[in-house]
């Protein structure tokens, strides 16, 4: 492998791998967000110990998120300087913003709340959460502003062989970027409701297997108490509430993915029409979806592709909304791309190696082909088991079933996979561009850039080499160990986050009503409500 | 006169020394981890007086990075790119240090803490190590081509500056630690933390300002001569203080000489951003590897919005969590109670 490849592995593992943390950390402080207001307006203890629980497992995700964002930020200077040497100029500037406008919220505001929990009023405690949360949304604004010029470079000029920022307002509302951003946050959201819902019907499960709820006649749960501290009845509430809150969540996110990534498909057929036209597969020209294709999608000679299944009509209705419009293929539009963009790359050393080979305008299609099948199988399944869900607890709790616990757990898994895999297919996608061009008849003339030209000159591949190894290494080790103590506060239940309920003192409330155990009036002796 | 670009330059100077004073204490608290902690009740005292603000400080450094990138952006492409694996180790460190403030505590075992500890104090120690060599670096100069790009392999960085400068920020981060901890805690941290502080001032500042002073003598000029004078004095000042027990006087003094030093050795390399040691005609300066003015004035409309509004609710978080921890404020390690484990062991009801 050469510098090139490795440094597209290590951004797409590193990346990937972030991605992992950070719309587990965006979705679920939206949701944990929620529940401490409904704690703060009604005071009902499970709110409470709904808002220390998830809260506990999001700061275990969340600095996982923050210890893999600044690899990020690092990586474009190390590893792709001619990227950012043609980019800096528009690129810079909604990096810089996102810390300066949103990290700063973001960690400010959740070491507040963290450590607040006494030191604060109740009111601006919350505040705080609510801040930290808002915060996390706009990084992911920022970002997708910066990821959207890549996708679809607007409001600049060519200047001396580079952008240059002309029009800001045009970068900051990019339709790209409009419709991505949403996008984003429903796929956060989305593996926020999987994951309360996995978690919470695992509870519900325990319960039942350990004889604490039973089920009446009728089928309805009849809540139980058990000795041990924390396994009451608001703890069953406490569930209860989680699993059904994961699944609306879930569905509407959905939903809310659906309807986003449909009109960013619709952009996409005209902004990069050969990324659709390989997440189809489709060599020639027409109007089906490919429901299965088979033959070998890898060969640059799509004539070896074959659809087996394939709907008429529908493709043409995901690109522009009608049943009959013909959508190109990849083989018209391959035409279109050389007569555009050149058949070779250019003679400059800037290409090293690559200079004058030919230019592979088609991504690699199994990524494309199946990234696009997977973001989209993934998350419909993850919403249909939420409508299960959501009949199956109806009455109050879950079925005894250990098998229908196990594919519930599992099933979290179902949306980090759609949010990988759409990621994947929209940056393999775009290649071999880094920059990819507006094809728009009022776009920018040579505002794009080829990847082979992106990466920086002067490492060598054995410094990127060691560092694809380091990082990988690394993120493996933090993997297990995030899961692992994930795992221990996910069995330990509520009693983890809220050790006050095993160990409380003799003046507090012992369902964990506001009392000493949640946020009170300021408090003169209390310099640590959390301490680590 | 390249008005803007100047003011980015003098931004981003800011930047670095926002960082260096805010996040050079907790790293200063970070390595102190080992070697001035006791026990594990002294280490969580050490770590909960920077535990509601570390992550805060830290933004301070991917601000400066990403703000580089946006009004310099070919200095902070090949300032990046040169320094490729003492930034890889300065990453690695971060992550490190970063999982281990939050997960310490997460397990109730001694060796669980320990490899924490380790964690924390050598990722600390690392990490401000590697920032002090790639801020020197920026000043002396690397081997760079026409191109911005470095020569010469993945060690040509690799210099006496670069080992000065990362000495300098270690020193500076374990003496504002120590100043830190003096201020914020109470008994016998705060005692030993005020005679250490007294006893390893003229050492630990020694690398700073030999390299505030290597930079005069390279381009000093009249202005930045006299913020290094100013800048001894304020650390004599801060000594004095200390001696007299007057820990808030010192904190601010030694604040002081950080503001002057860092003004000084900035001061003295501009217009220069990153010299290139093989050709004068390949530096990086100011005008050459600046953004265009649109660019940055619509990042000075930014930050004079968001960085006043940062300082302020960051300053409200200091003053929330003003007070001093100590022994007594620790509460017990809770050992962790499963429910479903204790379910078993509970009685049947």
């Amino acid at each position: 492998m050469d510098a090139l490849e490795i440094a597209r592995w290590q951004f797409g593992i590193t990346t990937v791998y972030h991605f992992m943390m950070v719309p587990l950390t965006i979705g679920l402080g939206l949701v944990v967000a929620v529940i401490q207001t409904l704690w703060y307006r009604t005071g009902k203890p499970e709110y409470l110990r709904m808002t220390k629980f998830w809260g506990k497992l999001f700061l275990i995700n969340f600095i996982m998120g923050v210890a893999t964002g600044i690899v990020q930020e690092f990586q474009f200077g190390m590893a792709w300087s001619e990227y950012s040497r043609f980019v800096g100029d528009v690129f810079g500037a909604p990096l810089a913003m996102e810390a300066l406008l949103a990290f700063f919220v973001e960690s400010t505001f959740l070491g507040l709340w963290i450590f607040g929990w006494k030191q604060l009023k109740p009111g601006v405690h919350l505040a705080c959460l609510w801040i930290a949360v808002i915060g996390s949304v706009f990084s992911a604004y920022f970002i997708i502003v910066a990821n959207s010029w890549m996708q679809h470079p607007v409001g600049v000029e060519m200047i001396n062989g580079r952008p240059v920022m002309t029009d800001a307002w045009a970068v900051f509302t990019n339709n790209t970027a409009l419709v991505a951003v949403p996008h984003t946050i429903f796929g956060a959201l989305a593996v926020a409701g999987s994951f309360l819902l996995g978690i919470a019907w695992y509870h519900l499960w325990r319960r039942r297997h350990d004889g604490v709820d039973t089920v009446g006649a009728d089928g309805r749960v009849i809540p139980g108490e058990s000795a041990v501290p924390g396994r009451d009845r608001a703890d069953h509430a406490v569930w209860i509430r989680s699993v059904r809150i994961g699944a609306v969540v879930a569905m509407i996110s959905f939903a809310g993915t659906a309807v986003t990534g449909d009109l960013q498909g619709k952009l996409m057929f005209e902004q990069q029409p050969m990324k659709m036209a390989a997440a189809e597969a489709a060599c020639h020209d027409g109007t089906g979806f490919s429901v299965l294709s088979v033959g070998n999608l890898g060969s640059k000679n799509c004539d070896d592709i074959v659809a087996v299944i394939e709907v008429p009509g529908i493709l043409s209705f995901l690109a522009k909304g009608d049943f009959s419009t013909e959508v190109k293929g990849v083989n018209s539009l391959l035409d279109r791309y050389k007569a555009d963009y050149g058949t070779n790359l250019p003679d400059n050393p800037i290409y090293g190696e690559r200079a004058g080979q030919e230019i592979q305008y088609v991504p690699v299609m199994e990524v494309t082909y199946w990234g696009f099948r997977m973001m989209i199988g993934f998350g419909g399944l993850a919403a249909f088991a939420a409508l299960v869900a959501l009949w199956a607890t109806r009455k109050g709790t879950v079925p005894a079933s250990r098998g229908i616990m196990r594919l519930a757990v599992f099933g979290i898994l179902a949306p980090f996979g759609a949010n990988a895999a759409g990621w994947i297919f929209t940056e393999m996608g775009r290649q071999p561009f880094v920059v990819a061009p507006n094809p728009d008849p009022s776009g920018i003339d040579q505002v794009f850039m080829f990847t082979a030209a992106a990466v920086s000159p002067g490492v060598s591949a054995g410094e990127l080499l060691t560092s694809l190894i380091v990082l990988t290494a690394v993120y493996a080790v933090l993997l297990v160990v995030e899961v692992k103590l994930l795992v221990k506060y996910i069995r330990g239940g509520v009693v983890s986050a809220m050790p006050e309920l095993v160990h409380a003192p003799a003046d507090q409330n012992e369902d964990g009503t506001p009392g000493d155990g949640g946020p009170g009036k300021p408090e003169a002796g209390d310099v640590l409500a959390f301490a680590y | 006169m390249d008005l803007l670009p100047t003011i980015w330059f003098i931004a981003i100077a800011v930047l670095w020394t926002g960082y260096l004073f805010l996040e050079g204490f907790d790293l200063g608290v970070g390595m102190l981890m080992k070697g001035f902690a006791r026990n594990n009740t002294e280490r969580r005292v050490l770590l909960n007086t920077i535990g509601p603000v570390w992550d805060g400080n830290e933004v301070w450094l991917l601000t400066a990075g990403g703000a580089t990138f946006a009004a310099f952006p070919l200095w902070y492409a090949s300032l990046f790119s040169a320094l490729y694996l003492p930034l890889l180790l300065v990453l690695v460190a971060l992550i490190f240090r970063a999982v281990a403030f939050e997960y310490r505590g997460k397990v109730d075992t001694p060796q669980w803490r320990a490899r924490w500890d380790w964690a924390i104090s050598a990722g600390s120690l690392v990490a401000a190590f590697g920032v002090g060599a790639a801020l020197a670096l920026t000043t002396t100069g690397l081997p760079l081509n026409a191109n911005g790009d470095r020569v010469g392999g993945p060690f040509a960085w690799f210099s006496a500056y670069a080992v000065l400068g990362g000495l300098a920020v270690v020193g500076f981060s374990l003496l504002h630690g120590l100043a830190f901890l003096a201020l914020k805690t109470d008994g016998d941290i705060r005692r030993r933390a005020r005679e250490r502080f007294v006893r390893l001032l003229p050492v630990l500042l020694l690398p700073l300002a030999g390299w505030a002073v290597s930079l005069q003598l390279l381009s000093g000029e009249a202005w930045t001569v006299a913020a290094v004078v100013a800048a001894v004095v304020a650390a004599v000042l801060a000594w004095n203080f200390a001696r007299k027990g007057a820990e808030g006087r010192a904190f601010l003094a030694l604040g002081a000489f950080l503001l002057l030093g860092s003004a000084s050795i900035f001061g003295a390399a501009f217009p220069v951003v990153l010299p290139s040691t093989l050709d004068p005609d390949f530096s990086l300066t100011v005008s050459n590897a600046s953004s265009s003015d649109y660019t940055l004035g619509l990042m000075s409309i930014v930050a004079c919005i968001g960085l006043p509004l940062v300082l302020a609710y960051q300053a409200w978080t200091y003053w929330v969590f003003r007070r001093r921890v100590s022994h007594e404020h620790i509460p017990e390690a809770h050992s962790f109670l499963p429910a479903i484990a204790a379910k078993a062991l509970a009685p049947k009801d």
